[in-house]
């Protein structure tokens, strides 16, 4: 086919680049949903609007008050942290005793919620967001990749790397690793669950609020880029809903198929392409890559 | 239970209508459909047909979701399906309106078959998700297979012609939707006093158990997604024929959404929830509309902020049942009821 023929061997690769670029946006969000998952058995439908969030507050920081970068960036992970903690307190914890269905319909409600607020504050219409990360492009060998794509990969890797090493070795990382195996076990060793529970669902929403100002850098903003969030529920559902390595290695897998098959078929392909594997996955093995497979008893 | 009734036989624990009362009701009820077009006029009829096309969709999600305990997050474009293919019948070949409903529901009921087939392996929430994957790969088909779905400009929809009559307006319409929408919500009533409605139940209360006792799984969970979609499908036909252009557009994964919604406020698993619930979900944006009108004289901007208000609304009304009244106002109801039945004793 001649639409292949003049597909040179560099743009492929350029594709693959930036699909990894997405893709560790991807896993970066996958690994918030994992920590919410892994701490309190909660399937967050409402991820890509909570990195939507992330996204708009930063925006009302940086472009709405013209707060420099450097403290409009912490100043957005704190609220964050504070919706996160709000989220939890008032929607999540009543129903933990409940099954997870409702707590599963109650951040459907969520999604929704959010949408709302955020056109009600700085309306439906897209919007960019102010430049902050450096212009200039990467040349690898002779590959070029853009310079926000470059960025928006190494902050992830580093924020993960660190995200990996907090749970490894921090006393609270042990305590979210503890809750996450055995509720009961945890809380009578002392571990203070609720605790743990509220501080997933902050970190979650930190994190996910971070790689909602890469991806509104990189994409612009608007109150529908939740739609982000599908993506990252098929790299979670892929990788395994309590694996955070599963949630890289299908963020990283995931991005790059839609960067090609977006360069190949088209745009409209990409969530075709997504979704396609996530039916085949859910099917094949529902437990994803690197989940661990429950045995359900009566 | 009323005071005084005591049953005495099993056919009678078992019936519709337990009591004369609620014989009463429901005739006084039906007397009300019969007469409201002549009081209601206009934009009331259409609201009114609308409800009505909820209700069947509502209906159908509930006895997916309220009765069989599958989430299901596709459920609008299960309608689109069904308005899909009334448009595309009637557009092309001209067929009968009661064989186009009957079309969607079938088209609908057969693709929600699929969409049930993961069911096999996955469960709970992984088969919302699926049900999510579903919705959106439907999405890409209504936008891309051009000819017959009209890509992005969609469909137009003949007017429905019944015995001659063009039900051109609203007015017209609710003495097709009306008939239809009774005989299915009845229908739905009736399913869950068979064998088949008994093992949804069962299969949502506990579906190991359920297994265990000989009901098969995977046959009823299809059958359960086949006959919520065929509501869908017949909602999404009727939907068509009120509309008269079906795109892309018409069927946003909101929907969906608004439809799950319309099951939790009504009250998962009572027909009268759902009936409740799509009502209540309809009208809401109605009030709403209502209320940015009134206070139009204050803040000139309220209607701008409708849309996002109502989307808020929507979330906090799935959020606030589901913490403070996972019944539904099915619930409130039957307690407002009971108030009455076991007067003058207290509860």
């Amino acid at each position: 086919m001649d639409k292949w023929a003049n597909l040179e061997f560099i743009d492929l690769v350029e594709t693959s680049l930036a699909g990894f670029g997405t893709g560790a946006l991807m896993a970066l969000t996958g690994v918030a949903f994992v920590i919410i998952y892994k701490a309190t058995k909660v399937i967050n439908l409402a991820i890509g609007e909570m990195l939507m969030v992330g996204a708009f507050v930063f925006y009302g920081f940086s472009a709405g008050l013209a707060l420099p970068i450097w403290a409009s960036i912490p100043a957005t992970l704190i609220v964050c942290a504070l919706v996160g903690g709000i989220i939890e307190r008032t929607m999540i914890r009543p129903l933990m005793k409940d099954n997870p269905v409702s707590v599963f319909m109650v951040t459907i409600g969520l999604t929704s919620i959010l949408i709302g607020l955020v056109e009600l504050i700085w309306s439906a219409e897209p919007r960019r967001l102010p430049e902050f990360l450096p212009q200039q492009p990467l040349i690898l060998w002779d590959a070029f990749v853009p310079s926000k794509t470059a960025y928006s990969f190494l902050i992830s890797a580093v924020v993960v790397a660190v995200l990996i090493t907090v749970f490894a070795f921090w006393r609270g990382g042990i305590a979210l690793r503890a809750t996450a195996t055995d509720r009961a076990a945890a809380s009578s060793v002392g571990i203070n669950v609720a605790g743990v529970f509220s501080f997933s669902w902050m970190l979650a929403a930190v994190v996910a609020g971070l790689a909602g100002i890469l991806v509104g850098s990189v994409g612009g903003i608007s109150s529908a880029m939740g739609l982000f969030g599908l993506s990252v529920f098929v790299v979670v559902i892929v990788g395994g809903l309590d694996s955070i390595t599963g949630a890289l290695v299908a963020g990283l897998f995931v991005g790059w198929l839609e960067a090609m098959v977006g360069r190949l078929f088209g745009g409209e392909f990409k969530l075709l392409a997504t979704f396609s594997i996530l039916l085949i996955v859910l099917v094949v093995r529902p437990y994803g890559l690197f989940g661990t497979h429950e045995i359900e008893r009566l | 239970m009323r005071i005084g009734t005591a049953k005495q036989s099993y056919a009678a624990d078992e019936a519709m209508f337990k009591t004369d009362t609620q014989r009463a009701w429901f005739a006084a009820l039906m007397v009300g459909l019969v007469v409201y077009p002549l009081v209601g006029s206009g934009y009331w009829m259409f609201l009114a047909v609308l409800v009505m096309i909820n209700v069947i969709s509502t209906t159908g999600l509930n006895i997916l979701t309220g009765f069989t305990g599958q989430v299901s997050l596709g459920h609008a474009a299960f309608m689109a399906v069904g308005a899909y293919t009334v448009a595309f019948f009637d557009g092309r070949f001209d067929t009968p309106v009661l064989l186009n409903l009957v079309l969607a529901g079938a088209v609908a009921s057969g693709i929600g078959f699929f969409v049930g087939l993961p069911s096999l392996r996955i469960k709970g929430l992984y088969l919302a998700i699926a049900t999510l994957a579903a919705s959106v790969i439907l999405g890409f088909v209504f936008l891309n297979w051009t000819p017959v779905t009209g890509g992005l400009r969609g469909l137009n929809v003949p007017t429905a012609t019944f015995l001659g009559i063009e039900l051109a307006t609203p007015e017209r319409l609710y003495w097709l939707v009306m008939p239809i929408c009774v005989i299915m919500v009845a229908a739905a009533r009736n399913l869950f006093r068979t064998r088949i409605g008994r093992a949804f139940i069962a299969i949502r209360d506990r579906d190991i158990s359920a297994e265990i006792i000989g009901i098969p799984l995977f046959k009823y969970k299809l059958l359960s997604f086949a006959i919520s979609s065929f509501y869908a499908g017949v909602a999404g036909g009727l939907w068509a024929y009120l509309f008269r252009v079906v795109t892309p557009e018409s069927f946003p994964a909101l929907a969906s959404i608004f439809f799950l919604a319309a099951v939790i406020v009504g009250g998962a698993g009572t027909i009268i929830g759902g009936i409740f619930g799509a009502i209540f979900m309809t009208l809401i944006p109605e009030f709403l509309k209502l209320a940015a009108a009134g206070v139009v004289p204050w803040f000139p901007d309220a209607p701008i902020y409708l849309a996002p208000i109502r989307n808020i609304v929507f979330g906090v009304l799935i959020v606030g049942f589901l913490i403070f009244e996972p019944m539904g106002l099915a619930e409130i109801w039957r307690r407002v009821r009971r108030c009455f039945a076991l007067w003058p004793f207290r509860t």
